[in-house]
């Protein structure tokens, strides 16, 4: 039986690290650091930070997809979505009359980034943010983002998740195409 | 209205240490006890975890670990939101492995609601689940060896590995750490394309990373004398105190709830258990690095055989999610031992009871047993070889 010297292991270990040291100067491998704030990770498509809600259209007050069902205050569990109904109402993407929120508010501070509420909404009005710069001087107000800041257009959700984006534009264009081949159908002399 | 602070003064008091010893029995003068309060800001004791030691010299001579300093009233608040509700809360549990803590508290909930999960949906757990146990087992390592004074360079190399899996599951998640992604019946959303083929990519380069980190410590001689035969944990004592995952293994127990449940799909998968012979301080260490192994040879299998399909029941809904009346409980080996779900429903859409049995809590009231009689320094490695999470801890 050999007998292993006496700090053999420790050498081996040596070796190990140094190993590390040159190959960090050759290998990608073993270099991994990015210095953030001059270079980025790029995100992944999945990527989630906060919730914002999405508006078809120009306008946001018109496009808005929302209409103040008030399932996600509900399902939200740390309970940071806030919204009050609107007595007027609008059309949504098939025609429909719908309500709409005179008040949506998220509480970013309390938000924990769970996307539940992007899962429960049945009108895919409300989903998930990438944006991760977000620290302010003010712990209270600036958190506190109102209906105006969230809404985002369409367009800036099919930039950040292009493949649920289009996902979603067909599954409201099929709703859309259905709706109006119903009112042709009603409008049309039997 | 002032009868609060009456309240307080009648309060007992907490019972002081004995802090003078006897007189030694050949008649010399004893060395005064020193208490001391290590933690909860203490950067060894792994979070903000607190212990009352007593020191005679630097032998522990009591130790009490103090509970609570994170308490987040997370049971309660799991019977007062929705069964959907409480899954980006099991995330929370044990932060570094949030996929296994979704799995456990799915399983119980699906076996509530006679849920069945698709097959897709159960490789992607397991892949997800033994990827969620490497990068556990390498930080756990890391963080050990820290301890022992090996600072830096093991815990960045164990950092680096634990990176490529967090990639992996942000792509597939969303988050890092807290991935929310199990539901009741399956997983949130499929694979994205090209993922599979990342994932074997890093399952493939994992084993050169195990050898090289081997090779770092495993056999330095200072480690070895640091660990070896410290915080020794008896077969006995481990069973009778409820230990489980690699701690009870390492102490020579065959108990390994993927092999003793079979939950899942685990049956279909060839693995060994590693066991310990010594349970001592260097057999937990070594326990870790073997479970890695034996992780990628499962991972490698549902790697090759993951079918295509469905990857949620269609029985299961998100909203208005009611299951019948009754309880269940619910539990997998997750990377720190048998983390459980104990359900009652009454048929509400909250579950009427929500109790949470998590391994590192039950594996840390054992440690005065093991650190009786060690050095100070080596109470911190023994406390760091538990491998707690204080989130799951103190819930």
């Amino acid at each position: 039986m050999s007998v292993p010297l006496p700090g053999q292991g420790i050498v081996k270990g040596l070796v190990e690290t140094a190993r590390n040291f040159v190959g960090s100067y050759v290998e990608k491998d073993r270099l991994v650091t990015v210095q953030y704030p001059e270079e980025r990770v790029p995100q992944a498509e999945a990527a989630r930070n906060f919730p914002f809600l999405v508006y078809d259209g120009d306008d946001w007050q018109k496009g808005l997809r929302c209409v103040a069902c008030q399932i996600c205050e509900k399902e939200c569990p740390p309970q940071c979505i806030y919204i009050v109904k609107d007595t007027a109402r609008k059309p949504d993407h098939t025609g429909k009359l719908q309500f709409q929120p005179r008040l949506f508010e998220i509480d970013t501070s309390v938000c924990m980034s769970c996307q539940v509420c992007v899962e429960v909404c049945p009108f895919d009005a409300i989903k998930m943010d990438v944006e991760y710069e977000l620290s302010t001087s003010d712990r209270f107000n600036s958190l506190l983002l109102r209906k105006a800041q969230l809404a985002k257009p369409n367009q800036y959700f099919h930039k950040i998740h292009p493949a649920e984006a289009a996902e979603v534009d067909a599954r409201l264009g099929a709703d859309k195409a259905k709706a109006e081949a119903k009112a042709a159908a009603a409008t049309r002399p039997a | 209205m002032n009868s609060e602070p009456a309240k307080l003064e009648n309060a007992p008091l907490a019972k002081p240490y004995e802090l003078r010893p006897k007189a030694l029995a050949d008649g010399g003068q004893p060395g005064e006890l020193l208490e001391i309060s290590m933690g909860p800001q203490h950067p060894s004791t792994h979070g903000v975890f607190r212990m009352d030691v007593v020191l005679d010299g630097e032998r522990v001579v009591k130790l009490k670990p103090v509970f609570g300093y994170l308490h987040r009233n997370h049971e309660k608040i799991g019977e007062n939101t929705t069964y959907l509700g409480s899954m980006p809360y099991t995330d929370r549990l044990d932060y570094f492995c949030s996929l296994t803590s979704n799995w456990a508290y799915a399983l119980a909930v699906e076996k509530l609601a006679g849920l069945q999960a698709p097959e897709r949906a159960e490789y992607i757990r397991v892949i997800t689940a033994e990827l969620t146990r490497l990068q556990n087992h390498i930080s756990l390592v890391g963080f050990l060896l820290q301890d022992m004074g090996a600072s830096g360079t093991p815990l960045m190399y164990a950092f680096r590995e634990r990176e490529k899996i967090l990639d992996l599951f942000e792509s597939l998640t969303g988050a890092r750490m807290m991935c929310n992604y199990m539901r009741f019946g399956g997983c949130r959303c499929d694979l994205p394309p090209g993922w599979l083929d990342q994932a074997r990519q890093v399952v493939g380069e994992f084993p050169r990373f195990l050898d090289e980190f081997e090779a770092l410590l495993s056999g330095n001689e200072i480690l070895l004398s640091r660990t070896q035969g410290v915080g020794v944990l008896p077969p006995e004592l481990a069973v009778n105190a409820g230990i489980t995952g690699p701690m009870l293994r390492a102490s020579g127990v065959n108990y390994d709830i993927r092999k003793v449940d079979k939950y899942g799909i685990y049956d279909r998968f060839g693995f060994r258990v590693p066991l310990g012979d010594h349970g001592d301080v260097y057999d937990r260490y070594m326990m870790r690095v073997l479970e890695m192994r034996e992780s990628l040879k499962i991972l490698e299998a549902a790697l090759r055989d993951i079918p295509d399909g469905p990857i949620m029941d269609p029985k299961s809904k998100l909203r208005g999610f009611r299951p019948r009346a009754g309880e269940v409980y619910g539990r997998i080996e997750s990377p720190k031992g048998e983390l459980g779900f104990y359900l009652i429903s009454d048929g509400s859409p909250k579950p009427c009871r929500y109790r949470v049995r998590p391994p590192s809590f039950i594996n840390l009231t054992i440690l005065e047993d093991m650190c009786l009689g060690h050095y100070v320094a080596d109470a911190v490695i023994i406390l760091g070889s538990v491998d707690i999470v204080m989130g799951e801890v103190d819930r």
